[in-house]
């Protein structure tokens, strides 16, 4: 159900995203005032300070919004998915086999649009691998899908440990930054944003069946969503926007598995208010938590996982607390 | 006149025979119960009926085309289940719960529309719900989780209506108001109903028609008269079964 305090809190995320957003603008090395940012903006700043802008900062604050709107969008159906709380991007083993896929590639030495590749390729082989090894053996189930993930992951997981163990000391601190969720090397391109587009719309289309979903397969069935139909959809599209994130900035933790209960706490628990929320959200904690990265240590930077966790557990548990005082 | 018509049906489930030759008619206006001992296959021949599992021969029927050639909103707007385990549910208002009634009748994207906001209104207050309308789900008794599937069912507003243990959970009281009410409902938009159900008296009470499933496949079906006796009913669960009480009010117990 839809009512006016569902418009107040997208009304009241779209001002915190814009907030976000002129956060990590500001935020960095360099030091840029609100004037130079505005003033850039408008097409008319300073050399230096435009190429910060430009070749730094914008594309950063971009990669990070459309990982964390990625990321929490597929936390949502995830959970909807798999009904289950503990569900996130990664539950499925995606995360895994683009670490493989990013961790060898870093092995071997290679960097840039291999890695990202290699990560990508390693996402759709785990997709296509739990995907199949699920459907195999009878009818898909919720709990066989489940335990494929969690039990692909965990082969995925020795492989990593495999691959940490056996690298030189300066991989694993590149391999380390990787797994942990980074954004200096993040680059976005058009095909990240339409496919957060197409998660916006398309989530928007199903979310009076995920609404449905949410209460189980056989109610959605008995009140008229095709469920076999509906599954598939929803797998796939999960999977692929978590490929997607995952290939600009590794496995950022956190933000798809908090961000979607902070909603539904928040009383946005219907889908066609949960699903641009989460994006919203998602984004711009995201955008917030890689500014915090940048400047907490300045001028050296942590992983954005890192910072997702240290700022999301305490503002996940203040409002655990306040909506259960209620 | 619209009917829900099960056409020799047969199904095996791990190796058991359950139904072999089933066969049986629900008319508008209709009210049936479904009865047999545990692992009879009550629950499978509403999933059957509902089209949501597959018969191994046979047919169901809707109005004399079979439910598998229907698209679940079409069958969902016609035949409504309440289903024997709860509401699995990630977190969820009462409202908001009845209200997923509505989802098989066309529904705008972005709002909700006064008529439906009503439909679940009255649902809720005919199951003195009103009072919880803004509860979560999770913190609900049984009975009272009962209640809103029932109220869902009730919102859904289908013509036929296949109830898997509607008294589960529900105190006597409730029992006896609850299917009273539903029968009310029913008989209004001359609805009617297959009810699976373990309590022989709260059929012979409400149910005018009886399907009363046997070991190896067999069955009985026809008037409740003629079906719930104490020699069929002890063939039945395997057991001695007396009756107490003649046609009107009987009351049936084991010894």
């Amino acid at each position: 159900m839809i009512g006016q305090r569902h418009y107040l809190l997208i009304g009241a995320l779209i001002v915190i995203t814009i907030a976000s957003i002129f956060t990590s603008l500001l935020s960095g090395s360099v030091n840029l005032g609100i004037n130079a940012v505005v003033a850039e903006l408008l097409n008319s700043g300073h050399e230096l300070e435009s190429q910060v802008l430009r070749e730094i900062r914008i594309p950063r604050t971009v990669a990070a919004f459309t990982t964390g709107g990625l990321l929490a969008l597929s936390g949502v159906i995830m959970q909807v998915l798999l009904r289950n709380p503990l569900a996130d991007p990664y539950i499925l083993g995606i995360s895994g086999g683009a670490a493989v896929g990013a961790l060898s590639a870093i092995l071997l030495g290679a960097g840039g649009i291999l890695l990202t590749n290699a990560a990508f390729a390693g996402a759709l082989f785990s997709i296509a691998l739990v995907f199949g090894i699920a459907n195999k053996f009878g009818r898909w189930s919720v709990t066989r899908l489940l335990l494929t993930g969690v039990v692909v992951s965990a082969g995925w997981g020795a492989v990593i440990n495999i691959l940490l163990t056996t690298s030189s000391t300066n991989n694993v601190q590149s391999m380390l930054f990787w797994l942990m969720g980074d954004l200096s090397q993040s680059r976005v391109h058009l095909g990240h944003y339409t496919l957060l587009l197409i998660g916006l719309i398309g989530g928007l289309l199903f979310s009076r069946s995920l609404n449905v979903l949410s209460r189980g397969e056989l109610v959605a069935q008995g009140l008229g969503v095709n469920i076999q139909y509906l599954r598939l959809v929803l797998y796939f599209s999960a999977s692929v926007f978590t490929a997607a994130a995952v290939t600009i900035a590794g496995s950022v933790g956190f933000v798809g598995l908090v961000i979607p209960h902070m909603l539904r706490l928040l009383g946005a628990r219907d889908h066609r208010i949960l699903v641009p929320c989460s994006i919203l959200l998602g984004g711009s904690f995201l955008v917030v938590a890689d500014s915090l990265a940048r400047i907490v240590i300045a001028p050296q930077q942590l992983p954005v996982g890192v910072v997702t966790a240290i700022i999301g557990v305490p503002s996940f548990i203040i409002i655990l607390r306040s909506t259960i005082s209620k | 006149m619209s009917s829900l018509k099960i056409q020799s049906a047969s199904l095996t489930i791990a190796d058991k025979l359950l139904y072999a030759d089933l066969s049986f008619q629900i008319e508008r206006k209709e009210f049936w119960g479904l009865l047999g001992k545990n692992g009879a296959g009550k629950t499978s021949l509403i999933h059957c009926i509902a089209g949501l599992r597959s018969i191994d021969s046979g047919d169901v029927q809707l109005n004399e085309i079979s439910v598998q050639d229907y698209s679940r909103a079409e069958l969902a707007r016609e035949i409504g289940i309440l289903f024997q385990d709860g509401l699995e549910t990630l977190p969820a208002t009462v409202m908001e719960t009845v209200m997923l009634g509505r989802h098989p009748h066309v529904q705008s994207m972005f709002k909700d529309s006064k008529d439906d906001l009503e439909i679940a209104r009255h649902a809720l207050q005919q199951f003195a719900l009103t009072e919880l309308s803004e509860r979560q789900i999770d913190s609900l008794s049984g009975g009272e989780k009962q209640r809103v599937a029932i109220a869902m069912l009730i919102a859904q507003q289908p013509n036929f209506f296949l109830l898997d243990e509607p008294s589960n959970h529900l105190d006597i009281a409730f029992q006896f108001s609850i299917l009273q009410q539903l029968k009310a409902i029913l008989s209004a938009r001359n609805g009617s109903m297959l009810m699976a159900t373990h309590d022989i008296n709260l059929a012979a009470r409400f149910c005018d028609k009886i399907v009363l499933l046997l070991e190896n496949g067999d069955y009985l079906c026809g008037d409740k008269m003629e079906i719930l006796t104490p020699e069929n009913l002890s063939l039945a669960y395997g057991c001695e079964i007396r009756q107490l009480g003649e046609e009107g009010l009987a009351f049936f117990y084991p010894v």
